[in-house]
């Protein structure tokens, strides 16, 4: 594959990708710190090149929705948001799981809550892992902490998306919505022909032809025994996710006495508060979470038998710190640092919590 | 006297379509959702679209129209069918999407997404069902209720004080530029079904033609709803409901009907 070398923004680099990854249809609504996603599609117009569909929905709800019924026949289509606007899609989100439906749902999450700010935060983690709508769902979520992961994972994205029938979601920041990184573009995917279509999401409502059953999209089983059956299969899904697609990266853990657990733009506050911890001798690592769900459960539990304990850094009051604990299961101490509201750590602050909440409190 | 040699398919003159499924509908007996659905599904079968219509159900009555019609389908969030029906029509543009919804689905939680589509001069057809009231539920005050109707949650008979006015959606749509075609019609008589199948077909040709928003309501009863007969329910409905929605086109080929 050719590599184009690019200067992009980390939403102008979920653009870029729709594009070259084959996106059918990208539907959206302006929001803070986000809105150069669909700034840059319709500056670009992909329409006249690969026949993309881009739209300016007149709310969230309906973004999310266009989305669903784009998704509903078979289209790779997607959308992108900051946290009150996703918030909105929750009613969108639990009908794409029920139904199984495929997407992509691109959070650039700012601080809450309500309408909160507009600077980088990462307190969505609960809404984003733990369901956010009603019922028995998760979706696959990916934490990006580069421009290059933002434009990676869309292409990982319609991956899974596909193969599990599953909405995914990119579970990104402000700051890695807004900073400007070197990245690596790779050649156009072209979307997917109609026969492709019919090849790739079989189960769609593409419009029925006389040889089979009509196809019916929904997330409706008034009978309750069925509704428990489906529930079943969507947990099956969800455990084969968590045996087959956990992703995670470790830098510096061989030798660890302590480990931060952080992703996104934390994970990379944590790979400074690395440096400097080493310099004083502080034999510290970081497990970087790729995957929030599935979530890598099995390398934290073996890192809670070795080491003396685990910082969490993220930019919430604590909300992985949770999973962290369930995994760790009190082998060793586990605790939470981060600040919050729109604002961002620095890494002395992040070494210094290490010290104080772990180290001396031992 | 009945002659068992007439019996041969040169003399069929009426059958059902196939482009409905065999299952028993759910709806009450007397209620104008069955006949509306045939004659969709008629207007389907005659113009040959059935492997490019798409139907997007409502949350309402008519939650599992998908049943009924044999076309490939999609049940929509309450009220956001007009939104499924946007993208699926932008992304397949020679393809038939048509909705189907309440006054609740379209009118109450549904009226920013129909609002928009119709302004945006989306090429769908929207099939609106008017009975004054939330059936599926168990007969709620809908933003079309009558003032003076009772329901379930208008007890005493809706009041302007209490409730504001009913909303007529149909008029205010015909406003927006988008829409190409806006009708009222009414499925309780003979006559008034063919002219509710005219202008379905209407609504369908137009889609063929990318004129923009079609859009078709029906005026109908709720006989269980309105705790009446049938043949009682659609006289109600002709010294009431036609009063405040007057039956006739509204807006055809682009212009306000005078």
């Amino acid at each position: 594959m050719a590599k184009e070398l690019k200067l992009m923004k980390g939403n102008e680099a979920i653009a870029e990708a729709a594009i070259r990854s084959g996106c059918d249809g990208y539907f959206g609504y302006p929001i803070t710190p986000q809105s150069e996603v669909m700034e840059y599609l319709m500056a670009e117009k992909p329409w006249e090149r690969t026949g993309m569909v881009v739209l300016q929905a007149e709310s969230e709800t309906s973004s999310i929705n266009m989305v669903y019924g784009g998704a509903g026949v078979g289209k790779k289509v997607m959308t992108s948001s900051s946290s009150p606007g996703i918030s909105l899609m929750q009613e969108g989100l639990t009908y794409l799981a029920g139904a199984e439906l495929p997407a992509i749902i691109a959070n650039v999450v700012r601080g809450g809550p309500g309408l909160g700010t507009i600077q980088p935060s990462q307190a969505d983690y609960f809404q984003a892992t733990k369901g956010g709508g009603h019922g028995d769902y998760q979706l696959f979520v990916l934490a990006p902490a580069t421009v290059q992961e933002m434009y990676d994972f869309v292409f990982l994205g319609w991956e899974i998306a596909f193969k599990y029938r599953n909405p995914v979601m990119i579970l990104s920041d402000g700051a890695i919505g807004q900073v400007m990184e070197k990245l690596y573009v790779g050649d156009y995917v072209p979307r997917w022909t109609d026969e492709e279509l019919k090849k790739n999401a079989p189960w769609a409502s593409y419009g029925k032809p006389a040889n089979r059953e009509h196809h019916i999209i929904t997330s409706l089983e008034l009978d309750s025994a069925k509704q428990e059956e489906h529930n079943h299969k969507l947990q099956a899904k969800y455990r084969e996710m968590e045996e087959k697609e956990v992703r995670f990266e470790t830098i510096d853990c061989e030798d660890a006495d302590y480990i931060f657990v952080a992703y996104g733009s934390s994970a990379r506050i944590a790979q400074k508060a690395i440096q400097l911890g080493r310099e004083k001798g502080i034999k510290v690592g970081l497990l970087r979470p790729i995957t929030l769900f599935p979530f890598p459960k099995k390398p934290i539990a073996e890192f809670s038998k070795k080491v003396k304990g685990i910082l969490t850094v993220e930019m919430s009051a604590g909300q992985m710190v949770e999973d962290v604990r369930l995994a760790a299961e009190f082998r060793c101490p586990v605790e939470h640092f981060g600040r919050y509201g729109g604002i961002i750590h620095t890494p002395h602050e992040v070494l210094e919590a290490l010290e104080e909440k772990i180290i001396k409190a031992k | 006297m009945f002659n068992p040699d007439i019996v041969k398919p040169e003399n069929l003159v009426y059958k059902r379509t196939d482009v409905l499924t065999k299952a028993v509908m759910h709806y009450c007996p007397g209620c104008g959702h069955g006949t509306t659905h045939r004659i969709v599904a008629e207007v389907i079968e005659e113009m040959g679209i059935q492997d490019k219509a798409i139907c997007i159900a409502p949350v309402g009555c008519s939650v599992l129209a998908y049943n009924y019609f044999e076309v490939d389908s999609l049940g929509a969030a309450h009220g956001r069918a007009p939104a499924l029906a946007t993208a699926i029509q932008r992304l397949f543009p020679d393809h038939h999407t048509f909705t189907y919804q309440g006054d609740g689905d379209l009118a109450a939680i549904g009226t920013a997404e129909t609002i928009h589509a119709c302004n945006r001069g989306e090429n769908i057809v929207i099939i609106f069902i008017n009975n004054g009231i939330y059936g599926m539920t168990g007969g709620q005050m809908a933003p079309t209720t009558l003032i003076g109707m009772k329901t379930a949650t208008s007890p005493y008979g809706r009041t302007v004080e209490l409730n504001g006015y009913p909303l007529q959606i149909t008029e205010l749509l015909a406003e927006l530029p988008g829409t190409y075609y806006v009708t009222r019609q009414s499925v309780h008589t003979a006559a008034a079904v063919r002219k509710t199948k005219r202008a379905i077909r209407q609504a369908f040709e137009n889609q063929k033609n990318k004129k923009g928003t079609s859009f078709v309501e029906v005026v109908s009863n709720c006989n269980s709803g309105w705790k009446m007969t049938a043949p009682k329910a659609n006289e109600w409905m002709v010294e009431n409901m036609f009063v405040k929605y007057p039956i006739g086109d509204i807006k055809v080929d682009g212009e306000k009907v005078k």
